[in-house]
Protein backbone atom coordinates (compact mmCIF):
# COMPACT_ATOMS: atom_id res chain seq x y z
CA UNK A 1 0.00 0.00 0.00
CA UNK A 2 1.23 3.50 -0.99
CA UNK A 3 1.88 5.47 2.43
CA UNK A 4 -0.74 8.42 3.05
CA UNK A 5 0.41 12.08 3.24
CA UNK A 6 -2.79 13.61 3.40
CA UNK A 7 -6.65 12.67 3.61
CA UNK A 8 -8.06 15.27 1.39
CA UNK A 9 -10.39 13.54 -0.76
CA UNK A 10 -11.31 9.91 -2.29
CA UNK A 11 -9.68 11.02 -5.44
CA UNK A 12 -6.25 10.94 -4.17
CA UNK A 13 -6.55 6.97 -3.33
CA UNK A 14 -6.16 3.98 -5.35
CA UNK A 15 -8.09 0.78 -4.36
CA UNK A 16 -5.61 -0.81 -2.65
CA UNK A 17 -5.49 2.10 0.05
CA UNK A 18 -9.17 1.83 0.34
CA UNK A 19 -9.32 -1.80 1.21
CA UNK A 20 -5.49 -1.54 3.36
CA UNK A 21 -7.70 1.58 5.82
CA UNK A 22 -11.18 -0.36 5.77
CA UNK A 23 -8.74 -3.76 6.51
CA UNK A 24 -7.02 -1.55 9.26
CA UNK A 25 -10.30 -1.15 10.18
CA UNK A 26 -11.67 -3.96 10.70
CA UNK A 27 -8.63 -4.33 13.04
CA UNK A 28 -9.17 -1.40 15.58
CA UNK A 29 -13.24 -1.93 15.38
CA UNK A 30 -12.79 -3.88 19.02
CA UNK A 31 -11.24 -0.85 20.29
CA UNK A 32 -13.89 1.37 18.79
CA UNK A 33 -16.58 -0.73 20.22
CA UNK A 34 -14.62 -0.71 23.67
CA UNK A 35 -14.71 -4.77 23.66
CA UNK A 36 -10.91 -4.01 23.87
CA UNK A 37 -8.84 -1.01 26.13
CA UNK A 38 -7.46 1.85 24.23
CA UNK A 39 -4.22 1.46 23.33
CA UNK A 40 -0.63 3.68 23.69
CA UNK A 41 -0.16 4.02 19.71
CA UNK A 42 -0.10 7.54 19.15
CA UNK A 43 0.86 8.23 22.69
CA UNK A 44 2.52 11.73 22.56
CA UNK A 45 0.93 12.51 19.61
CA UNK A 46 -1.32 15.47 18.74
CA UNK A 47 -4.31 16.24 16.95
CA UNK A 48 -5.92 19.56 16.32
CA UNK A 49 -9.39 19.08 15.45
CA UNK A 50 -9.83 22.46 13.27
CA UNK A 51 -13.86 22.86 13.08
CA UNK A 52 -15.04 25.72 11.53
CA UNK A 53 -18.36 24.60 10.60
CA UNK A 54 -20.77 22.97 13.29
CA UNK A 55 -20.71 19.69 13.27
CA UNK A 56 -21.01 17.61 16.59
CA UNK A 57 -20.86 13.77 15.39
CA UNK A 58 -18.07 14.18 13.55
CA UNK A 59 -15.81 15.97 15.77
CA UNK A 60 -16.69 13.21 18.53
CA UNK A 61 -16.35 10.99 16.57
CA UNK A 62 -12.34 11.98 15.29
CA UNK A 63 -11.80 12.93 19.34
CA UNK A 64 -12.97 9.40 20.46
CA UNK A 65 -11.14 7.87 17.63
CA UNK A 66 -7.77 9.94 18.86
CA UNK A 67 -7.89 9.04 22.42
CA UNK A 68 -8.52 5.39 21.76
CA UNK A 69 -5.27 5.88 20.16
CA UNK A 70 -3.90 7.62 23.04
CA UNK A 71 -3.49 10.81 20.84
CA UNK A 72 -3.87 14.32 22.72
CA UNK A 73 -6.85 16.26 21.21
CA UNK A 74 -7.07 19.97 21.07
CA UNK A 75 -10.32 21.21 19.64
CA UNK A 76 -10.36 24.60 17.89
CA UNK A 77 -13.94 25.41 16.61
CA UNK A 78 -14.63 29.12 15.18
CA UNK A 79 -17.00 29.78 17.77
CA UNK A 80 -14.94 31.73 20.80
CA UNK A 81 -11.95 31.65 18.66
CA UNK A 82 -9.68 33.81 17.07
CA UNK A 83 -11.44 33.14 14.01
CA UNK A 84 -14.33 35.00 15.06
CA UNK A 85 -11.89 37.88 15.81
CA UNK A 86 -11.34 38.04 11.86
CA UNK A 87 -7.86 36.00 12.15
CA UNK A 88 -7.38 34.63 8.40
CA UNK A 89 -7.28 30.97 7.48
CA UNK A 90 -3.58 31.24 6.81
CA UNK A 91 -2.71 32.92 10.06
CA UNK A 92 -4.44 30.11 11.93
CA UNK A 93 -2.84 27.54 10.33
CA UNK A 94 0.61 29.00 10.77
CA UNK A 95 -0.61 29.01 14.57
CA UNK A 96 -1.62 25.75 14.99
CA UNK A 97 1.82 24.72 13.16
CA UNK A 98 3.71 26.67 15.97
CA UNK A 99 1.95 25.15 18.74
CA UNK A 100 3.73 21.86 17.41
CA UNK A 101 0.49 19.63 16.40
CA UNK A 102 0.85 16.42 14.45
CA UNK A 103 -1.96 16.19 12.87
CA UNK A 104 -4.98 18.59 11.55
CA UNK A 105 -8.40 17.60 11.30
CA UNK A 106 -10.28 20.22 9.45
CA UNK A 107 -14.36 20.85 8.74
CA UNK A 108 -15.24 23.77 6.68
CA UNK A 109 -17.74 25.29 4.81
CA UNK A 110 -15.60 26.02 1.93
CA UNK A 111 -14.37 23.67 -0.50
CA UNK A 112 -10.83 23.28 -1.08
CA UNK A 113 -10.01 24.49 2.63
CA UNK A 114 -8.37 21.28 3.58
CA UNK A 115 -6.25 21.46 0.52
CA UNK A 116 -5.17 24.57 1.31
CA UNK A 117 -4.18 24.07 4.58
CA UNK A 118 -1.82 21.21 3.25
CA UNK A 119 -0.12 23.55 0.99
CA UNK A 120 0.76 25.68 4.45
CA UNK A 121 1.89 23.12 6.77
CA UNK A 122 4.03 20.01 6.26
CA UNK A 123 1.44 17.67 9.17
CA UNK A 124 -0.59 15.35 7.60
CA UNK A 125 -4.22 17.05 7.08
CA UNK A 126 -7.01 14.96 7.10
CA UNK A 127 -10.69 16.58 5.92
CA UNK A 128 -13.66 16.13 8.06
CA UNK A 129 -15.95 17.63 5.43
CA UNK A 130 -15.38 20.64 3.43
CA UNK A 131 -18.29 22.93 1.80
CA UNK A 132 -20.20 20.31 -1.26
CA UNK A 133 -16.86 18.80 -1.97
CA UNK A 134 -15.83 15.54 -0.21
CA UNK A 135 -16.47 13.75 3.25
CA UNK A 136 -13.76 11.20 2.88
CA UNK A 137 -13.70 9.67 6.15
CA UNK A 138 -17.69 9.41 5.80
CA UNK A 139 -17.38 7.24 2.76
CA UNK A 140 -14.91 4.98 4.14
CA UNK A 141 -16.82 4.45 7.20
CA UNK A 142 -20.05 3.78 4.79
CA UNK A 143 -17.97 1.01 1.95
CA UNK A 144 -16.62 -0.45 5.56
CA UNK A 145 -20.26 -0.76 7.26
CA UNK A 146 -21.62 -2.29 3.62
CA UNK A 147 -18.38 -4.72 3.38
CA UNK A 148 -18.92 -5.77 7.14
CA UNK A 149 -22.89 -6.42 5.56
CA UNK A 150 -22.35 -7.68 2.35
CA UNK A 151 -18.82 -9.05 1.85
CA UNK A 152 -16.58 -8.13 -1.20
CA UNK A 153 -18.35 -5.28 -2.81
CA UNK A 154 -17.23 -5.54 -6.51
CA UNK A 155 -20.71 -6.01 -8.36
CA UNK A 156 -22.85 -4.97 -5.79
CA UNK A 157 -25.48 -2.35 -6.34
CA UNK A 158 -26.19 0.88 -3.85
CA UNK A 159 -28.50 3.46 -4.19
CA UNK A 160 -28.11 6.58 -3.21
CA UNK A 161 -31.39 8.61 -2.83
CA UNK A 162 -31.59 12.43 -2.35
CA UNK A 163 -30.15 15.56 -2.22
CA UNK A 164 -26.96 14.45 -4.34
CA UNK A 165 -26.40 18.39 -5.49
CA UNK A 166 -25.62 19.57 -2.38
CA UNK A 167 -23.96 16.50 -0.79
CA UNK A 168 -19.80 16.05 -0.17
CA UNK A 169 -21.36 12.33 1.27
CA UNK A 170 -22.42 11.48 -1.89
CA UNK A 171 -19.77 12.62 -4.46
CA UNK A 172 -17.26 10.54 -1.64
CA UNK A 173 -19.58 8.15 -1.52
CA UNK A 174 -19.97 7.29 -5.55
CA UNK A 175 -15.81 7.37 -4.98
CA UNK A 176 -15.57 5.22 -3.05
CA UNK A 177 -17.64 2.80 -4.28
CA UNK A 178 -16.41 3.01 -7.72
CA UNK A 179 -12.88 2.14 -6.62
CA UNK A 180 -14.31 -1.09 -4.94
CA UNK A 181 -15.89 -2.13 -8.03
CA UNK A 182 -19.65 -1.70 -7.07
CA UNK A 183 -22.26 0.05 -8.94
CA UNK A 184 -24.46 2.86 -8.01
CA UNK A 185 -27.56 4.09 -9.13
CA UNK A 186 -28.85 8.13 -8.03
CA UNK A 187 -32.37 8.38 -7.35
CA UNK A 188 -32.89 12.29 -7.12
CA UNK A 189 -35.48 15.14 -7.99
CA UNK A 190 -33.88 16.85 -11.12
CA UNK A 191 -33.36 19.88 -9.09
CA UNK A 192 -31.14 18.04 -6.31
CA UNK A 193 -29.16 16.50 -9.65
CA UNK A 194 -25.80 18.01 -10.05
CA UNK A 195 -24.84 20.04 -12.98
CA UNK A 196 -22.45 16.94 -14.87
CA UNK A 197 -23.68 14.06 -12.94
CA UNK A 198 -23.53 12.18 -16.18
CA UNK A 199 -19.61 12.07 -16.29
CA UNK A 200 -19.72 10.50 -12.54
CA UNK A 201 -20.20 6.99 -14.06
CA UNK A 202 -23.17 6.12 -12.46
CA UNK A 203 -26.93 5.16 -13.37
CA UNK A 204 -29.46 7.97 -12.68
CA UNK A 205 -33.22 7.45 -12.05
CA UNK A 206 -36.08 9.11 -10.88
CA UNK A 207 -38.09 6.07 -10.41
CA UNK A 208 -37.26 4.92 -6.60
CA UNK A 209 -39.66 2.12 -6.88
CA UNK A 210 -38.46 0.27 -9.96
CA UNK A 211 -34.48 0.47 -8.69
CA UNK A 212 -35.19 -0.81 -5.19
CA UNK A 213 -35.67 -5.18 -6.17
CA UNK A 214 -32.43 -4.63 -7.67
CA UNK A 215 -30.64 -2.95 -4.36
CA UNK A 216 -27.85 -4.51 -1.87
CA UNK A 217 -27.70 -1.08 -0.43
CA UNK A 218 -30.04 1.81 -0.18
CA UNK A 219 -28.16 5.09 1.40
CA UNK A 220 -30.49 8.12 2.36
CA UNK A 221 -28.86 11.64 2.30
CA UNK A 222 -30.25 13.82 4.17
CA UNK A 223 -32.12 17.01 3.00
CA UNK A 224 -30.00 19.52 4.12
CA UNK A 225 -32.02 22.88 4.54
CA UNK A 226 -29.27 24.81 5.99
CA UNK A 227 -27.92 24.69 2.14
CA UNK A 228 -30.95 25.07 0.76
CA UNK A 229 -31.38 28.63 -0.42
CA UNK A 230 -34.14 27.81 -2.93
CA UNK A 231 -37.41 25.97 -3.69
CA UNK A 232 -35.83 22.39 -5.38
CA UNK A 233 -38.79 20.57 -3.79
CA UNK A 234 -42.29 21.85 -3.31
CA UNK A 235 -43.21 20.45 0.27
CA UNK A 236 -41.02 17.93 2.55
CA UNK A 237 -44.28 15.97 2.75
CA UNK A 238 -44.00 15.42 -1.26
CA UNK A 239 -40.39 14.71 -0.70
CA UNK A 240 -41.00 12.28 1.36
CA UNK A 241 -43.83 10.40 -0.60
CA UNK A 242 -41.22 10.54 -3.65
CA UNK A 243 -38.13 10.30 -2.33
CA UNK A 244 -38.50 8.88 1.32
CA UNK A 245 -38.24 5.33 2.71
CA UNK A 246 -41.05 3.57 4.16
CA UNK A 247 -42.04 0.19 5.35
CA UNK A 248 -43.84 0.03 1.83
CA UNK A 249 -40.67 0.39 -0.12
CA UNK A 250 -38.43 -1.32 2.46
CA UNK A 251 -40.17 -4.35 1.90
CA UNK A 252 -39.30 -4.35 -1.81
CA UNK A 253 -35.66 -4.51 -0.94
CA UNK A 254 -33.95 -7.97 -1.12
CA UNK A 255 -33.91 -10.03 1.57
CA UNK A 256 -30.18 -8.86 2.41
CA UNK A 257 -30.64 -5.10 1.52
CA UNK A 258 -29.22 -3.13 4.08
CA UNK A 259 -30.54 0.78 4.85
CA UNK A 260 -28.19 3.84 5.39
CA UNK A 261 -27.53 7.10 6.17
CA UNK A 262 -25.08 9.31 7.34
CA UNK A 263 -26.87 11.38 10.12
CA UNK A 264 -28.19 13.12 10.95
CA UNK A 265 -31.68 12.42 10.02
CA UNK A 266 -35.23 13.95 9.32
CA UNK A 267 -36.98 11.41 10.62
CA UNK A 268 -40.41 11.75 8.62
CA UNK A 269 -38.53 13.13 5.88
CA UNK A 270 -36.40 10.90 3.60
CA UNK A 271 -37.11 8.20 6.45
CA UNK A 272 -40.14 7.48 8.45
CA UNK A 273 -39.22 6.23 11.65
CA UNK A 274 -40.50 2.64 11.51
CA UNK A 275 -37.55 2.33 8.58
CA UNK A 276 -34.90 4.37 10.65
CA UNK A 277 -35.79 1.82 13.81
CA UNK A 278 -36.09 -1.55 11.78
CA UNK A 279 -33.43 -4.07 11.99
CA UNK A 280 -32.18 -3.53 8.28
CA UNK A 281 -31.42 0.06 9.58
CA UNK A 282 -27.62 -0.27 10.56
CA UNK A 283 -27.37 3.42 10.93
CA UNK A 284 -26.12 3.53 14.57
CA UNK A 285 -23.39 0.61 13.47
CA UNK A 286 -22.19 3.45 11.40
CA UNK A 287 -21.68 5.36 13.81
CA UNK A 288 -19.63 3.03 15.79
CA UNK A 289 -17.85 2.23 12.83
CA UNK A 290 -17.14 5.39 11.85
CA UNK A 291 -15.04 5.52 15.00
CA UNK A 292 -12.83 2.73 14.11
CA UNK A 293 -12.88 4.10 11.02
CA UNK A 294 -11.35 7.32 11.75
CA UNK A 295 -8.52 5.37 14.24
CA UNK A 296 -7.60 3.50 10.65
CA UNK A 297 -6.57 6.84 9.24
CA UNK A 298 -5.27 8.60 12.27
CA UNK A 299 -3.20 5.14 12.57
CA UNK A 300 -1.96 5.32 8.70
CA UNK A 301 -1.08 8.98 8.91
CA UNK A 302 0.46 9.39 12.55
CA UNK A 303 2.09 6.26 13.58
CA UNK A 304 5.12 6.32 11.22
CA UNK A 305 7.65 8.73 10.80
CA UNK A 306 8.98 9.16 6.79
CA UNK A 307 12.25 10.82 8.16
CA UNK A 308 12.87 7.89 11.17
CA UNK A 309 11.58 5.46 8.74
CA UNK A 310 15.17 6.11 6.62
CA UNK A 311 17.23 5.30 10.03
CA UNK A 312 17.61 1.24 10.41
CA UNK A 313 18.19 0.00 13.50
CA UNK B 1 3.15 -15.52 0.57
CA UNK B 2 5.14 -17.93 0.35
CA UNK B 3 6.23 -17.38 -2.77
CA UNK B 4 6.97 -13.58 -2.28
CA UNK B 5 9.51 -15.15 0.54
CA UNK B 6 11.28 -17.61 -0.92
CA UNK B 7 11.49 -14.98 -3.69
CA UNK B 8 13.20 -12.87 -1.57
CA UNK B 9 15.45 -15.48 -0.09
CA UNK B 10 17.04 -16.05 -3.70
CA UNK B 11 17.88 -12.06 -4.00
CA UNK B 12 21.27 -11.48 -4.54
CA UNK B 13 22.94 -9.42 -1.72
CA UNK B 14 23.02 -5.77 -2.03
CA UNK B 15 26.21 -4.86 -3.22
CA UNK B 16 26.89 -1.90 -0.76
CA UNK B 17 28.06 -3.11 2.99
CA UNK B 18 27.08 -1.44 6.39
CA UNK B 19 23.48 -0.45 7.37
CA UNK B 20 21.71 0.57 3.78
CA UNK B 21 18.53 3.09 4.41
CA UNK B 22 15.52 0.49 3.32
CA UNK B 23 12.27 2.10 4.41
CA UNK B 24 9.90 -0.47 6.43
CA UNK B 25 7.07 -0.80 3.82
CA UNK B 26 3.03 -1.39 4.80
CA UNK B 27 3.41 -4.45 2.82
CA UNK B 28 5.84 -6.23 5.21
CA UNK B 29 4.07 -9.03 6.13
CA UNK B 30 6.42 -10.08 9.32
CA UNK B 31 6.05 -7.34 12.21
CA UNK B 32 9.28 -8.91 14.08
CA UNK B 33 11.30 -5.50 14.18
CA UNK B 34 14.42 -6.01 14.52
CA UNK B 35 14.45 -9.53 14.31
CA UNK B 36 14.87 -9.65 10.35
CA UNK B 37 17.84 -6.81 9.87
CA UNK B 38 17.46 -5.68 6.62
CA UNK B 39 20.25 -4.94 4.20
CA UNK B 40 24.10 -6.80 4.03
CA UNK B 41 24.50 -9.52 6.47
CA UNK B 42 27.93 -10.80 7.02
CA UNK B 43 28.99 -14.49 7.61
CA UNK B 44 29.67 -14.90 10.81
CA UNK B 45 27.32 -17.71 11.89
CA UNK B 46 29.05 -19.67 14.08
CA UNK B 47 27.73 -22.97 12.73
CA UNK B 48 28.84 -26.83 13.54
CA UNK B 49 30.59 -28.19 10.81
CA UNK B 50 27.55 -30.48 10.48
CA UNK B 51 25.26 -27.51 9.96
CA UNK B 52 27.54 -25.69 7.85
CA UNK B 53 27.39 -28.88 5.50
CA UNK B 54 23.90 -28.12 5.48
CA UNK B 55 23.81 -24.89 2.68
CA UNK B 56 21.31 -24.86 0.06
CA UNK B 57 22.31 -21.97 -1.28
CA UNK B 58 24.32 -18.99 -2.07
CA UNK B 59 23.53 -16.59 1.25
CA UNK B 60 20.92 -19.30 2.88
CA UNK B 61 22.15 -21.51 5.89
CA UNK B 62 19.21 -24.27 7.02
CA UNK B 63 19.21 -24.43 10.81
CA UNK B 64 16.10 -26.84 11.32
CA UNK B 65 14.74 -29.18 9.39
CA UNK B 66 10.66 -29.60 9.53
CA UNK B 67 11.45 -32.74 11.53
CA UNK B 68 13.95 -30.95 13.65
CA UNK B 69 11.06 -27.87 14.25
CA UNK B 70 8.02 -31.02 15.00
CA UNK B 71 10.22 -32.77 17.57
CA UNK B 72 11.16 -29.28 19.08
CA UNK B 73 7.40 -28.58 19.37
CA UNK B 74 6.44 -31.91 20.73
CA UNK B 75 9.14 -31.66 23.63
CA UNK B 76 8.16 -27.96 24.53
CA UNK B 77 4.61 -29.73 24.90
CA UNK B 78 5.65 -32.01 27.39
CA UNK B 79 8.31 -29.24 29.11
CA UNK B 80 4.42 -26.64 29.41
CA UNK B 81 2.81 -29.53 30.60
CA UNK B 82 5.43 -30.20 32.74
CA UNK B 83 5.80 -26.88 34.34
CA UNK B 84 2.53 -26.05 34.39
CA UNK B 85 1.18 -29.37 36.19
CA UNK B 86 -1.28 -30.60 33.51
CA UNK B 87 -3.36 -28.40 30.93
CA UNK B 88 -5.42 -27.00 33.55
CA UNK B 89 -6.12 -22.89 32.91
CA UNK B 90 -3.86 -22.53 30.50
CA UNK B 91 -3.89 -20.51 27.03
CA UNK B 92 -1.65 -20.81 24.38
CA UNK B 93 -1.30 -17.02 22.63
CA UNK B 94 0.54 -16.87 19.49
CA UNK B 95 2.20 -13.89 18.50
CA UNK B 96 1.16 -12.66 15.04
CA UNK B 97 2.23 -13.45 12.06
CA UNK B 98 4.35 -17.15 12.85
CA UNK B 99 4.01 -17.43 16.44
CA UNK B 100 -0.13 -18.35 15.64
CA UNK B 101 0.12 -21.25 13.82
CA UNK B 102 2.79 -22.85 16.24
CA UNK B 103 -0.22 -21.89 19.34
CA UNK B 104 -2.19 -23.43 17.57
CA UNK B 105 0.14 -26.69 17.03
CA UNK B 106 0.99 -26.78 20.45
CA UNK B 107 -2.28 -26.92 21.83
CA UNK B 108 -2.99 -30.16 19.23
CA UNK B 109 -0.16 -31.61 20.77
CA UNK B 110 -0.94 -31.61 24.29
CA UNK B 111 -4.93 -32.16 23.81
CA UNK B 112 -3.02 -35.47 22.15
CA UNK B 113 -0.57 -35.79 25.46
CA UNK B 114 -3.18 -35.01 28.32
CA UNK B 115 -6.72 -35.13 26.04
CA UNK B 116 -7.51 -31.78 27.48
CA UNK B 117 -8.08 -29.43 25.24
CA UNK B 118 -5.82 -25.87 25.30
CA UNK B 119 -7.29 -23.09 24.07
CA UNK B 120 -5.41 -20.78 21.20
CA UNK B 121 -5.62 -17.40 20.32
CA UNK B 122 -3.61 -14.58 18.13
CA UNK B 123 -1.91 -11.87 19.46
CA UNK B 124 -1.06 -8.81 17.11
CA UNK B 125 1.22 -6.28 19.10
CA UNK B 126 1.63 -3.80 16.41
CA UNK B 127 -0.10 -0.94 18.16
CA UNK B 128 2.10 -1.36 21.12
CA UNK B 129 5.39 -1.50 19.44
CA UNK B 130 7.96 1.08 20.52
CA UNK B 131 9.44 1.20 17.27
CA UNK B 132 6.24 2.09 15.58
CA UNK B 133 7.41 5.43 14.68
CA UNK B 134 10.36 4.63 13.24
CA UNK B 135 9.08 1.60 10.64
CA UNK B 136 5.24 2.31 10.54
CA UNK B 137 2.52 2.45 9.61
CA UNK B 138 2.59 -1.40 9.73
CA UNK B 139 -0.10 -3.56 8.87
CA UNK B 140 -2.22 -4.50 11.85
CA UNK B 141 -3.30 -8.11 12.28
CA UNK B 142 -6.16 -10.01 14.17
CA UNK B 143 -5.68 -10.55 18.16
CA UNK B 144 -8.45 -12.66 19.14
CA UNK B 145 -8.07 -14.91 22.38
CA UNK B 146 -11.09 -17.27 22.74
CA UNK B 147 -11.63 -17.08 26.36
CA UNK B 148 -10.71 -14.60 29.36
CA UNK B 149 -7.27 -14.01 30.52
CA UNK B 150 -8.33 -13.59 34.04
CA UNK B 151 -6.75 -15.79 36.28
CA UNK B 152 -5.38 -18.23 33.66
CA UNK B 153 -1.37 -19.24 32.85
CA UNK B 154 -1.26 -17.38 29.25
CA UNK B 155 1.70 -18.46 27.23
CA UNK B 156 2.77 -16.58 24.90
CA UNK B 157 4.00 -18.54 21.69
CA UNK B 158 6.51 -17.07 19.34
CA UNK B 159 8.48 -17.95 16.64
CA UNK B 160 11.96 -16.07 17.46
CA UNK B 161 13.16 -14.45 20.39
CA UNK B 162 15.90 -11.97 19.87
CA UNK B 163 15.84 -8.29 21.20
CA UNK B 164 12.74 -9.06 23.31
CA UNK B 165 11.01 -6.02 22.76
CA UNK B 166 8.09 -8.11 20.81
CA UNK B 167 7.61 -10.24 24.00
CA UNK B 168 7.65 -6.34 26.15
CA UNK B 169 4.53 -4.92 23.71
CA UNK B 170 2.71 -8.66 23.93
CA UNK B 171 3.04 -8.57 27.82
CA UNK B 172 1.20 -5.16 27.59
CA UNK B 173 -1.07 -6.36 25.47
CA UNK B 174 -2.05 -8.98 27.68
CA UNK B 175 -2.44 -7.29 30.49
CA UNK B 176 -5.17 -5.11 28.87
CA UNK B 177 -6.88 -8.29 27.75
CA UNK B 178 -7.34 -9.16 31.86
CA UNK B 179 -5.47 -10.04 34.55
CA UNK B 180 -3.95 -13.51 33.76
CA UNK B 181 -2.74 -15.60 36.80
CA UNK B 182 0.92 -15.68 35.09
CA UNK B 183 2.44 -14.97 31.72
CA UNK B 184 4.83 -17.40 30.39
CA UNK B 185 7.22 -17.72 26.84
CA UNK B 186 7.53 -20.16 24.61
CA UNK B 187 9.97 -19.24 21.57
CA UNK B 188 10.98 -22.11 18.75
CA UNK B 189 14.24 -19.87 18.74
CA UNK B 190 16.59 -18.29 21.03
CA UNK B 191 19.41 -16.25 18.72
CA UNK B 192 20.60 -13.91 21.75
CA UNK B 193 21.19 -10.31 21.63
CA UNK B 194 18.55 -9.55 24.23
CA UNK B 195 17.98 -5.93 24.30
CA UNK B 196 15.49 -5.64 27.90
CA UNK B 197 15.70 -8.06 30.47
CA UNK B 198 13.50 -10.81 29.38
CA UNK B 199 14.42 -14.69 29.26
CA UNK B 200 12.27 -17.63 27.36
CA UNK B 201 11.11 -20.50 29.69
CA UNK B 202 10.91 -22.88 26.98
CA UNK B 203 13.02 -22.64 24.08
CA UNK B 204 12.79 -25.27 21.32
CA UNK B 205 16.56 -24.33 20.15
CA UNK B 206 19.13 -21.92 21.04
CA UNK B 207 21.12 -20.61 18.04
CA UNK B 208 23.77 -18.48 19.10
CA UNK B 209 23.77 -15.71 15.65
CA UNK B 210 25.29 -12.63 14.50
CA UNK B 211 23.08 -9.37 15.12
CA UNK B 212 24.01 -9.24 11.22
CA UNK B 213 22.06 -12.61 10.20
CA UNK B 214 19.13 -12.82 8.98
CA UNK B 215 16.86 -15.90 11.09
CA UNK B 216 13.77 -17.28 9.20
CA UNK B 217 11.51 -19.53 10.70
CA UNK B 218 9.08 -20.83 7.64
CA UNK B 219 6.26 -22.70 9.38
CA UNK B 220 3.64 -24.79 6.88
CA UNK B 221 0.43 -22.42 7.80
CA UNK B 222 1.93 -19.67 6.19
CA UNK B 223 4.93 -20.40 4.21
CA UNK B 224 4.13 -24.03 2.81
CA UNK B 225 6.50 -25.34 4.05
CA UNK B 226 8.30 -25.95 7.97
CA UNK B 227 12.21 -24.75 8.14
CA UNK B 228 14.40 -22.21 9.95
CA UNK B 229 17.00 -20.75 7.93
CA UNK B 230 19.76 -18.10 8.11
CA UNK B 231 20.58 -15.42 5.53
CA UNK B 232 23.66 -14.21 4.49
CA UNK B 233 24.66 -11.39 2.96
CA UNK B 234 28.10 -12.44 0.82
CA UNK B 235 29.96 -9.25 1.29
CA UNK B 236 31.69 -9.63 4.72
Amino acid sequence: MKPLANLLSIEDLDAEQVVGILDTAEQLLPIAERRRNSVPTLRGKVVCNLFLEDSTRTRISFDIAAKRLSAEVINFSAKGSSVSKGESFKDTALTLDAMGVDCVVVRSGSSGAPLQLSRYLEVPILNAGDGWHQHPTQALLDVFTMRRHLGDLAGRHVVVVGDVLHSRVARSEVQALKLLGARVTLVSPPTLLPPAVERWGVQVSQDLDAVLPDADVVYLLRVQRERMHRAFFPTSREYSRVWGVDVARLEKLPDHAIVMHPGPMNRGVEITADVADSERAVIVEQVTNGIATRMACLYLLLSGDAEGAEVTA
Amino acid sequence: MGARLLASIDEPPRPHAGHPARRASFNDRSCEAGKEHQGAFSVRLRLPPERASRHRSAGVTQLLTADEVSRALRRLAHELLEANRGADDLVLVGIQTRGVPLAKRLAALIEDIEGTEVPAGALDVTLYRDDLTRRGPLPLGETRVPVSVDGRTVVLVDDVLYTGRTIRAAMEAVLELGRPARIRLVALVDRGHRELPIRADHVGKNLPTSADDRIRVLVEEVDGRDEVVAEEGADA
